[in-house]
């Protein structure tokens, strides 16, 4: 009974893990910056996000994804409600490409992933530079979007692997 | 074409509109709100920022928990690598030693000339109380080169206090909260210190980068700038103490861009002190 017990525990953990990652990213804002290379950088929870959206909405809500937004935005100093701006949009990007997709494949999800990061990230260099005043360094941000774009790749098959071998077969669609 | 543009607004209407299981808000509603957040932040509406300090006190705190695992790491890459660097260090060292044990000798004699020349033009100014504070996060975001401490303005911190790295200069304090505050890095693509470029006594401003270097700008003697100068606070406009050691230019090409190499490794930084200068009012 009590090992019964423990397994359903373990199972709920499991499938609250991607909600757990995706709060200790934007608390811990995860970069690889200490690593000092020049042209590196990447945004783990724009990959999460896009992810879980697309694969498995009901993983991560809209409500924390929201409140993981306001985190991230005090975490790394932008103005309150950027993020969680950003992080919707890519939530919307994910549903919307999830209804109109029949035949799911990676290479035509991480396209759309690379277009929606170019739309989000032009909006907050606008928001940014524009109504806030914070000047960001465009090369920066060039490479963030391809590092992240690249990095899709790697840590769908990790999500996808994650949740047919830990949380269940045929959750993934 | 009439069928394709309705899927289209089906999938829209669908992706935007619709709530999910045990969802209070539409994905719309929502941005609807971050973008409510946004505008009244940037009108300084009063409860966007009792909302901001709410969360900051809280997240600065969670985060340097969170961060813990991670800290840990990092320091243990840094220890490695610096058993890889340790003998071309000593030997760098050893002879830096020789050269500055040469120098030492002359530089008691130029402190003390220094401080009574202040003291006759009358311009000799005074630290405040030294804070000392903990780095509780460094995010070295390439966005954002600013760290939070962990003192704010019930330890008597205040905007525009500088803080430094023992004797070096590494940022100023922008941001202050109840028991935390955030400091801008010198690298931080905001920043811009005026400085003097010695031996030259250029004065000129230094600018962040956001990179790991700063660069000297707005300096008609650019030309004149030579490598290996040293740079420090001039203290023009007030803010900083003059004579503040900040980095060294890292250049021999005079056409070159002159980029600064800081003195502090921003990176590294685990305690800082927090404090302000003032005019001496005794004298």
């Amino acid at each position: 009974m009590i090992g019964l017990r423990n397994k359903n525990f373990i199972k709920k953990i499991l499938s609250q893990m991607p909600l757990i990652i995706l709060f200790i990213s934007v608390l811990n804002n995860y970069d690889f910056n200490y690593l000092g290379l020049r042209y590196f950088s990447f945004n783990f929870s724009y990959i999460l996000i896009f992810y879980y959206s697309l694969k498995k909405s009901e993983s991560l809500g809209y409500n924390y994804i929201f409140i993981a937004g306001l985190i991230n935005d005090v975490v790394i100093g932008t103005p309150i409600g950027l993020s969680s701006l950003m992080y919707l949009i890519l939530c919307g990007a994910g549903a919307y490409l999830r209804n109109i997709t029949l035949r799911p494949s990676l290479i035509k999800d991480c396209f759309f992933f690379l277009i929606t990061l170019l739309i989000i990230n032009s909006l907050l260099f606008i928001v940014s530079n524009f109504i806030f005043n914070y000047h960001l360094d465009y090369f920066d941000q060039i490479t963030n979007i391809i590092y992240t774009f690249l990095f899709y790749f790697l840590l769908s098959n990790l999500f996808d692997f994650f949740e047919n071998y830990f949380v269940g077969k045929n959750n993934v669609r | 074409m009439e069928t394709s543009r309705d899927d289209f607004v089906i999938a829209i209407r669908s992706a935007f509109l619709k709530k999910g299981t045990q969802q209070r808000f539409s994905l719309l509603s929502l941005i609807f709100f971050s973008l409510i957040l946004l505008i009244l932040g940037s009108l300084n509406f009063k409860a966007i920022n009792y909302l901001k300090i709410g969360i900051k006190e809280i997240v600065y705190r969670s985060s340097f928990i969170v961060s813990g695992p991670e800290n840990f790491i990092k320091d243990y890459y840094f220890v490695v690598q610096k058993h890889f660097n340790l003998y071309r260090e000593n030997e760098k060292n050893k002879s830096e030693l020789a050269n500055l044990r040469s120098k030492d000798l002359l530089n008691e004699f130029m402190v003390l000339e220094n401080q009574r020349l202040k003291d006759i033009v009358d311009d000799y100014l005074v630290k405040s109380d030294t804070i000392f504070a903990k780095v509780l996060s460094d995010k070295g975001s390439p966005f954002l080169k600013s760290i939070i401490v962990n003192k704010g303005s019930k330890h008597n911190i205040s905007l525009g206090m500088l803080a430094m790295d023992g004797e070096y200069l590494v940022g100023k304090v922008v941001e202050v909260n109840y028991s935390s505050s955030r400091v801008l890095l010198l690298s931080d693509l905001n920043s811009k210190i005026p400085i003097t470029i010695e031996p030259n006594g250029l004065l000129s401003i230094l600018s962040g980068t956001g990179e790991e270097y700063g660069i000297i700008q707005y300096s008609k003697e650019y030309e004149n700038i030579k490598g290996e100068s040293i740079i420090y606070t001039s203290g023009v406009g007030g803010l900083f103490k003059a004579g503040i050691p900040i980095g060294r230019i890292n250049t021999n090409n005079l056409s070159e861009e002159k980029k600064v190499e800081f003195f502090s490794d921003f990176s590294q930084l685990k305690f800082l002190k927090i404090l302000s200068f003032k005019e001496n009012e005794a004298e």
